[in-house]
């Protein structure tokens, strides 16, 4: 598994095996007390506990998913399963043995203990969604993205009725040169997942272009142009928001029945237990 | 422009690793990165035109558009504004007849901000085409303009040069070290490659041990042990590991790297071989920061005298280490390390997730130890004199000396190395400060602690006081909130990488916060805000520098509320909204005179 | 004793949120049996008559009238609620802002797809119109805003529990359905 792969789309090897760099460096305070030669557990199953349930999952697994295969929702906006890990929205914080750590890009240990579903945690994540909705331009109303939002459905899950934050309304650019994909750059949260997973030829379609408030996202019109409509279709699935859609097709289900419209984000997942 | 372009790619083996060194070459070529020069980098380099234009946005000193022939860049960090970098920028302005931000029609002049670039000591201070020029006043700025005008090489404009290795000929820098306080381990004597042959005899596993002993931590700020990351990293799994310097210091307020670069490149070069030796790297990188790119001469003679004198490469003919020097281009997330090998390797710093560590997925994804320049140098002297010695000096959590960069509003700002355990009042008394005209000492830069008269008996420790070595002296004639906390907002917002949401956006609105709260516009509440807001993003962001870009913000309502009191409001609400303001626009575009009834 | 008093006004909105207020079907009979309105679009009353319990605005603010409007509202009543998506964060309105006033105007009045009958391209200026602000305002940057119910528009059911709650003082009933931002 290639952790930094993305050295312009080439795979670079890791020669360490994942499971041990899990296992021994899990944080940068418990480094000084482990020791790294300690004997990997033969057993592949950790045991863990969230918000006092016990879990069990594959060792290593990034919580978020280890969470969700024990049918504890732990909500993500820039994850996937299978995705190599950005943890660049923060809205999986949790907190493990005692500090604040992202869910997606913590692999599950033996003994972890997480709080997830907790007052204060539910004011950061409120905080961050809050965050997103004031930071870009989305006008739920007319994305045709709505009630199959995964931002929207995070503020229909934290009952945001207003943001607590100022409305900044900046200027974005849309981009409707891109083949077959129209690129909203004001509804897009910077998650980098259609950075991650839209390739051609083996090159990134996505990227980022700037830094700190400026930074937004771009795309490779040349290799975009090159979409089928497959992939097209896969680059607007991925995108949590509205910010990929395929062009001349805006959606299929109407408002009052879309994935979110009745059913809580997560409680597919919840639904397990 | 092909035929360069082609010619640049190649010399760096049309290799996308080495985007940093083939943007700055087209950038020194061009006068600019050019939406043109990307897609043909590009398809040179058989990667995505966004994925070059990713690092080319990323990065202060490329830019899309030509800077200037002669592109000046102006300081306007804190410091530099305490020092009157206001005044020099207007001079800029009218001498050269355009404003910042802006090129000359004939594209000659560009006239740029930028953030520090580690001359706090002798402020204000600018690049021009890499060169630095120090101490400016409009005077000399009058003669720096009228020299550009007359077609003048930026080196021969530099006439009087520093002490010490600034004067060597191959640097003739202005720049002056200001070594105000030796100390026992850095600015000492020191022996070249006396340490090297001592650690081919001890073997790596008593190296490491050495260093552990002496309880050297990360000079950078951090403090992690180096002894315990070296050993991590002798471990890892792999036969190809790296050795990497930081020499990224970005924070502002501090410079003392950019004297021991000067000063001491050797002890440091040779404090990387060590380290090359401890864990089993044959590899080094030093990542110097772009602003230091005029000692680049000097230092890669360093390391050819090193060479020739086996001190590198086949290393006293035991073992094979060799260093070479990246340059950054101006962005200060790259002093994370992990932030820092994404920049080697060619993309934007954005820091990684941890875990993995450095130490286990590095550079190329091999196990890299990444120190700090002083540490590296300290490790030098460790080795020649034993880490018991070492250890005997400084405090319980923190062993050894620090070079601590002090500016500000004292007499003698420069470098001071120190053992660690001094209190404040001791720094203040040493660097020439009155205690009773100060209000303040930012601690460690922007992402430190702006400390109160109150607390000035602290120490400089890592159980007290942690710093990677910055002190700025904040006299009582300057408005802490506008001169300190809002620049160093100013600067945290435009130095995040912007991946993670706090960090992008929180801060965002929590300087325009700030910037309500100085224009009378605040309530009380808003300063409620500002402190669960800040909460918030040092709980939720990624990296390091995330988790303290707020407290410029948080450590001044913690330690200096009454300024923020005395300017807001005792309401429970207030709008800024100026309705006679926000309709000037429509009418006078439409033709009309407002007419405001309340 | 006397009714609890009810104002409602559109200012930059669709008149949407209103007929969502209509949307509570016979459960009207019962509001009119509840409480009194005064200013409201609903019952035609152009001016305050009295101080009002409740006031109830969609739509932001665009122009100056509705910032007048707005500040009148919150003169004369006691609790103000934001309604709907305009009068929260701007709404389609606000698809606006971020583009410079000027262009606004021209497109509009010159050089829009529906406009051929301005050639000369004059532009409204006459004192008596409402002035152009330079971008649309959510209502509680301007004013302080008590409660915020969004949607577009928002549910019936969303307005009709408010109500209920603000009227009985009892804790607001919020099922996930009634909470939408579309």
């Amino acid at each position: 598994m290639g952790l930094f792969n993305n050295l312009f789309g080439k795979k670079l090897p890791v020669e360490t095996p994942l499971d041990k760099v899990q296992d021994t460096v899990s944080s940068a305070k418990e480094v000084i007390k482990t020791d790294i030669q300690k004997e990997v557990n033969m057993s592949n199953k950790v045991k863990f506990i969230i918000d006092g349930k016990e879990c069990t999952a594959e060792k290593g697994m990034m919580l978020v998913d280890a969470a969700a295969e024990n049918g504890v929702y732990i909500p993500v906006l820039c994850h996937m399963k299978g995705m190599i890990p950005a943890g660049s929205c923060r809205v999986c914080t949790c907190k493990i043995n005692g500090r604040n750590m992202a869910g997606c890009t913590t692999p599950v240990d033996e003994g972890m203990k997480i709080e997830n579903d907790t007052p204060e945690l539910t004011e950061l994540r409120k905080t961050i969604v809050e965050v997103l909705f004031v930071e870009g331009n989305h006008f739920c109303p007319a994305c045709e993205k709505s009630g199959n939002c995964e931002l929207q459905a995070l503020g229909y899950k934290y009952q945001m009725m207003v943001p607590r934050f100022p409305y900044s309304f900046p200027p974005k650019a849309v981009e409707a040169g891109a083949g077959k994909i129209y690129l909203d750059r004001n509804r897009c949260i910077m998650c980098k997942k259609c950075i991650r997973t839209v390739h051609v030829d083996g090159k990134n379609v996505f990227a980022f272009r700037g830094r700190g408030a400026h930074l937004e996202i771009n795309i490779d019109k040349t290799l975009a142009a090159k979409l089928t409509d497959k992939q097209a279709q896969e680059a607007m699935d991925v995108c949590p928001v509205g910010s990929i859609l395929r062009k001349e097709k805006g959606f299929d289900e109407p408002i009052g029945t879309r994935k979110y419209d009745k059913h809580q984000i997560g409680s597919e997942i919840e639904k397990v237990s | 422009m092909e035929a360069t372009l082609q010619k640049i790619v190649e010399k760096y083996g049309k290799d996308s690793a080495r985007l940093m060194d083939i943007l700055y070459d087209v950038q020194t070529e061009f006068n600019c990165v050019s939406d043109e020069a990307v897609e043909k980098i590009a398809a040179l380099l058989n990667i995505s035109g966004v994925d070059v234009e990713q690092t080319r946005s990323f990065y202060h000193f490329f830019t899309k558009k030509p800077a200037g022939k002669y592109a000046v860049y102006l300081n306007n960090s804190a410091v530099a504004e305490m020092m009157g970098a206001g005044e020099i920028a207007k001079a800029f302005e009218t001498a050269a007849g355009v404003k910042f931000g802006q090129v000359t029609a004939d594209g000659k002049i560009g006239l740029h901000y930028t953030a520090d670039i580690g001359m706090n000591d002798q402020e204000p201070a600018a690049l021009i085409n890499g060169q630095v020029f120090t101490s400016l006043t409009p005077a000399k700025v009058n003669e720096i303009i009228a020299g550009i005008k007359e077609g003048k090489c930026v080196k021969d404009m530099i006439t009087t040069y520093g002490d010490g290795v600034n004067a060597n000929p191959l640097v003739k820098s202005m720049v002056k070290n200001n070594i105000m306080n030796n100390g026992p381990v850095l600015f000492t004597d020191y022996q070249v490659g006396a340490a090297l042959k001592k650690v081919v005899e001890m073997g790596p596993k008593a190296v490491v041990q050495e260093v552990k002993t002496s309880g050297i931590r990360g000079r950078g700020g951090a403090g992690f042990p180096t002894g315990m990351k070296w050993d991590f990293c002798s471990q890892a799994a792999g036969a190809k590991k790296y050795v990497v310097c930081n020499a990224d210091e970005g924070e502002p307020g501090t410079f003392k790297d950019r004297v021991l670069l000067t000063e001491k490149a050797k002890m440091m070069f040779e404090g990387m071989a060590i380290g090359g030796f401890a864990v089993g790297a044959d590899e080094g990188v030093l990542y110097l920061r772009g602003e230091y790119r005029y000692l680049q001469a000097y230092l890669e003679n360093c390391l050819k005298e090193m060479r020739d004198a086996k001190l590198l490469g086949n290393v006293l003919d035991k073992f094979k280490f060799d260093i070479r020097i990246q340059f950054g281009a101006g962005a200060y997330v790259c002093g994370e390390e992990t932030g820092l090998i994404e920049s080697i390797e060619g993309k934007r710093g954005e820091p990684r997730n941890k875990p993995p560590f450095p130490v286990q997925v590095g550079l190329y994804n091999k196990p890299t130890i990444v120190n700090n320049v002083e540490t590296f140098c300290a490790v030098s002297k460790i080795i020649e004199k034993g880490g018991e010695w070492y250890k005997g000096m400084g405090t319980a959590e923190s062993s050894g000396t620090k070079v601590i960069s002090i500016s500000g509003d004292c007499a003698k700002p420069g470098v001071y190395e120190v053992v660690w355990g001094m209190t404040l009042t001791e720094m203040l008394a040493l660097c020439g400060a009155d205690a009773a005209k100060t209000q303040a000492i930012q601690v460690a830069g922007p992402s430190g602690v702006c400390v109160p008269p109150s607390q000035f008996g602290r120490k400089i420790a890592l159980e007290d006081l942690p710093t990677g070595g910055s002190m700025i002296v904040v006299g009582n004639q300057r408005n802490l909130l506008k001169d300190l906390s809002l620049n160093f907002m100013d600067f945290m917002l435009d130095e995040s990488c912007g991946s993670c949401v706090p960090c992008r956006a929180l801060n965002h609105i929590m300087k325009e916060k700030l910037e309500k709260i100085l224009n009378g516009n605040g309530i009380k509440k808003d300063i409620a805000d500002l402190e669960e807001w800040s909460n918030s993003l040092s709980k939720t962001t990624r990296c390091g520098l995330g988790q303290t870009s707020g407290n410029p913000i948080s450590t001044t309502i913690k330690n200096f509320r009454n300024k923020y009191e005395e300017l807001v409001k005792d309401v429970d609400y207030h709008s800024d909204f100026d309705l006679a303001a926000s309709v000037q626009t429509s009418c006078n575009y439409v033709g009309r005179k407002p007419n405001i009834h309340h | 004793m006397s009714k609890p008093v009810v104002a409602t006004a559109s200012l930059a909105g669709c008149f949407g949120c209103h007929m969502s207020i209509l949307d509570i079907d016979d459960r009207i009979l019962q509001l009119v049996e509840l409480v009194e309105f005064n200013k409201s679009p609903i019952d035609d009353i152009k001016t305050f008559t009295k101080m009002c319990d409740v006031g109830i605005i969609e739509g932001g603010c665009c122009n100056s009238e509705n910032v007048e409007n707005l500040l009148a509202f919150r003169k004369n009543c006691k609790i103000l609620i934001s309604l709907g998506e305009c009068a929260i964060m701007g709404g389609l309105p606000a698809l606006r802002n971020g583009i410079p006033v000027e262009e606004c105007i021209n497109e509009a009045y010159c050089d829009g797809p529906t406009v051929s009958l301005n050639k000369e391209r004059i532009l409204p200026n006459d004192d008596e119109l409402p002035m152009i602000l330079d971008k649309v305002y959510p209502l509680h940057e301007i004013v302080k805003i008590d409660y915020y119910l969004p949607g577009c528009p928002p549910r019936a059911d969303l307005i009709w529990n408010a109500l209920v709650a603000l009227l009985t003082g009892s804790k607001m009933d919020l099922p996930y359905e009634v909470v939408k931002f579309d």
